[in-house]
């Protein structure tokens, strides 16, 4: 059986007036899993979510059972739950939507996951300018402390667990798991050096597991329906659905949740295709930090191993759509300053390289680079990739090394038109 | 701390902020953690993260003033000298930028100049606090990108701008008005939106409600929706099933 096209699970009361509201989330569903899932033991939610397939929605794919397998069976020191909704990767625009649209998904699918990981803590850590979502948050705890769902004695289980929402101040970095943790400490928002993980000495060096918004709020829904029904959908080893955003030249930009495996041509098919006919140019298949496709990935199927067998990630999902009006290095170098602005400063190559690389692309769309330039950029992206502290750096090479892969001849002809004049000097020789 | 800057704190920090500031420490198994949120909280007295803030956030939590610094000069939310009644951030990141979000930024900073000066990034045009003044910021991603061009103002979204609704927008914002944001809630102004960030929501039940309750249904957000409801597309029927069997250990 092959599923539609689009298949509303996370997104399926969005359109309902209120969605936000308990009494609207309760006429639909709503904490019917947590009643099912309370009646059951934490090992067996485990394993449902290992059966399930599910995998981390937050861009690095990591199965999501295995995961909540990691944390100590026994309870010697307090566990953890943590929600990392610091969405900020560009291009990806999921989270805050299904934070305003169902706040109560998020918070039954932390209700069973903490259960599930013997947590009775859980935090949700809301990017700062998301601040619609934190109010919806903070009025959906309310609302579920006020109906039993949350607090001592959840619905006569003997479970007890307090949710605190908590907000960030504005650092991309901190959308890293352990630099998240760090802020939630109080502290600049740096990343650790891992070992130990989380699941060994996360928050307060204590057992912690840190899951993104989307993975959770699948949750509820994969007790409900069980791992078969989950993997009806998407395909075997990136089963379900996701949250496709479309953004930029496309006619219909939103939100899409279809199976995992769809692939840009049936998206942009849904979206009415690209904006006033003008071409593809290029794409990311999830936020910036994936490498970027051409008109020659159409057809590569967006789930986890056909985005990697394709020389890119699968990432958010965020599907950023540009036609042939943008210049490559132009957006390379826009993407290159987030990158510089938003490296935390904790390891070098990051830091310095960051740094170097918006300078020169600038230089370059200004008309002022070198041949030169193109390896000097090469040159640096190889010395920030897997030598980095966190994913940051890796993500920062990402546009300028497939930018260059597939457009070459743009980088080029930005300084052949400089050839006649007298080049100034590369500052990264300098 | 001398005595003379420890009333210069009561002063400004009033009996009610040092409460918010212990139920804020309360929040948490260490009161640490709550250095984001009562850094928030300073901002919503004084527009800003003063000296005094920080001196006041280092005496709630047992800290040195080096050390909220330190925190304080990470976060871009945190800001060194005072804001506007309202904060306009706007979106130029790629894809924003791609859509117009430069050009927004641009046609905004040479609008708010004066003399012939644009309005730069962190600029206040104004007196700092007094009504219809705006600091100016652009953004970086503010995850709306189905909706951009974006904006915010005091963190709620104005989306699909363009230079001319812009301009408009800030004219009304200077001219005292509140023009009703596309996603969001009613606005305030910065600090009041600051308060809310610290995790402190309006105790009135009718402004609380239209504040939570504030539009969020955009086009493009149930876009994917609508369509599976037009085309009749669903994901597959859930039917109920029992948890897997495990073995006991």
């Amino acid at each position: 059986m092959t599923a539609d096209p689009i298949t509303p699970v996370l997104t399926k009361r969005w359109l309902s007036p209120n969605s936000w509201q308990l009494k609207t989330y309760e006429r639909l569903e709503g904490y019917t899993a947590l009643r099912k899932a309370l009646k059951g033991t934490p090992e067996q939610l485990v394993q449902l979510i290992k059966d399930a397939g599910l995998r981390g929605r937050g861009g690095a794919g990591f199965p999501a059972g295995i995961k909540w397998s990691f944390m100590p069976q026994n309870e010697d020191k307090p566990h953890y739950l943590v929600i990392n909704a610091d969405e900020g990767e560009p291009g990806t625009c999921k989270d805050i939507p299904l934070m305003m649209a169902d706040p109560h998904s998020l918070i039954e699918g932390c209700i069973i996951a903490s259960y599930a990981m013997r947590s009775h803590h859980c935090f949700i850590y809301v990017r700062g300018e998301a601040l619609h979502c934190i109010r919806r948050l903070n009025a959906a705890v309310r609302e579920a402390y006020d109906a039993g769902y949350l607090g001592v004695d959840i619905l006569g289980s003997g479970f007890a667990l307090d949710i605190t929402v908590h907000a960030g101040a504005g650092a991309y970095i901190c959308g890293e798991e352990t630099a998240l943790l760090d802020s939630l400490e109080g502290r600049r928002g740096q990343p650790r050096l891992k070992p130990p993980f989380p699941a060994a000495a996360g928050l307060y060096a204590a057992p912690t597991t840190v899951n993104n918004v989307e993975t959770i709020a699948s949750a509820p829904f994969i007790v409900n329906g069980g791992a078969d029904w989950f993997r009806k959908m998407g395909r075997e080893k990136s089963p379900g659905p996701k949250i496709f955003s479309i953004s930029g030249h496309v006619e219909l930009p939103g939100q899409y949740e279809c199976p995992l495996g769809t692939t840009l041509r049936e998206l942009l098919d849904m979206a009415g295709g690209m904006k006033d006919g003008i071409p593809l140019k290029f794409w990311t298949p999830g936020g910036s930090s994936t490498p970027m496709f051409t008109s020659a990935h159409l057809d590569t199927p967006l789930d986890f191993e056909g985005a990697a067998e394709a020389g890119s990630m699968l990432g958010t999902t965020a599907v950023q759509v540009f036609n042939e009006t943008v210049s490559v290095p132009w957006a390379v170098m826009k993407w290159t300053q987030f990158y510089e602005h938003e490296s935390c400063g904790k390891c070098t190559p990051c830091r310095e390289g960051t740094y170097w690389l918006a300078q020169i692309l600038e230089r370059m769309v200004a008309g002022n680079g070198t041949e030169e330039d193109i390896d000097t950029l090469l040159d640096v992206c190889d010395n920030i990739f897997g030598r980095s502290f966190c994913a940051l750096g890796d993500g920062a090479v990402s546009p300028i090394v497939s930018g260059i892969k597939y457009f070459r001849d743009e980088f080029l002809a930005l300084c052949n038109t400089n050839k006649a004049s007298k080049p100034e000097l590369v500052g990264a020789r300098a | 701390m001398s005595s003379t800057e420890q009333s210069s704190l009561d002063e400004i920090f009033d009996a009610d902020i040092v409460a918010k500031a212990e139920n804020l420490m309360e929040r948490y198994p260490q009161s640490r953690s709550a250095l984001l949120p009562m850094l928030h909280l300073v901002q919503s007295v004084q527009g800003y993260v003063s000296q005094e803030g920080i001196s006041f956030c280092g005496r709630q939590l047992g800290l040195s003033d080096a050390e909220v610094t330190a925190v304080a000069t990470f976060y871009t939310m945190y800001k060194r000298r005072p804001c506007g009644e309202h904060l306009v951030s706007i979106c130029t990141n790629t894809l924003c930028a791609a859509l117009g979000g430069d050009a927004i930024y641009k046609a905004v900073q040479e609008h708010l100049g004066e003399d012939g000066k644009p309005l730069g990034h962190n600029e206040t045009v104004g007196e700092p606090g007094s009504k219809g003044s705006i600091t100016l910021e652009h953004a970086e991603c503010l995850a709306a990108c189905d909706l951009g061009p974006v904006l915010q103002v005091n963190y709620e979204y104005f989306d699909n701008q363009t230079p001319e609704k812009t301009i408009a927008l800030v004219d009304a914002l200077r001219a005292g008005k509140k023009p009703a944001p596309t996603r969001g809630a009613p606005l305030t102004d910065f600090k009041g939106a600051e308060l809310q960030l610290a995790g402190f929501f309006p105790e009135d039940p009718i402004q609380y409600r239209a504040d939570v309750d504030g539009p969020s249904q955009a086009v493009e957000t149930l876009r994917g929706a609508q369509i599976a409801q037009d085309r009749g597309w669903t994901a597959p029927v859930i039917e109920d099933v029992p948890l897997p069997e495990v073995q006991k250990k």
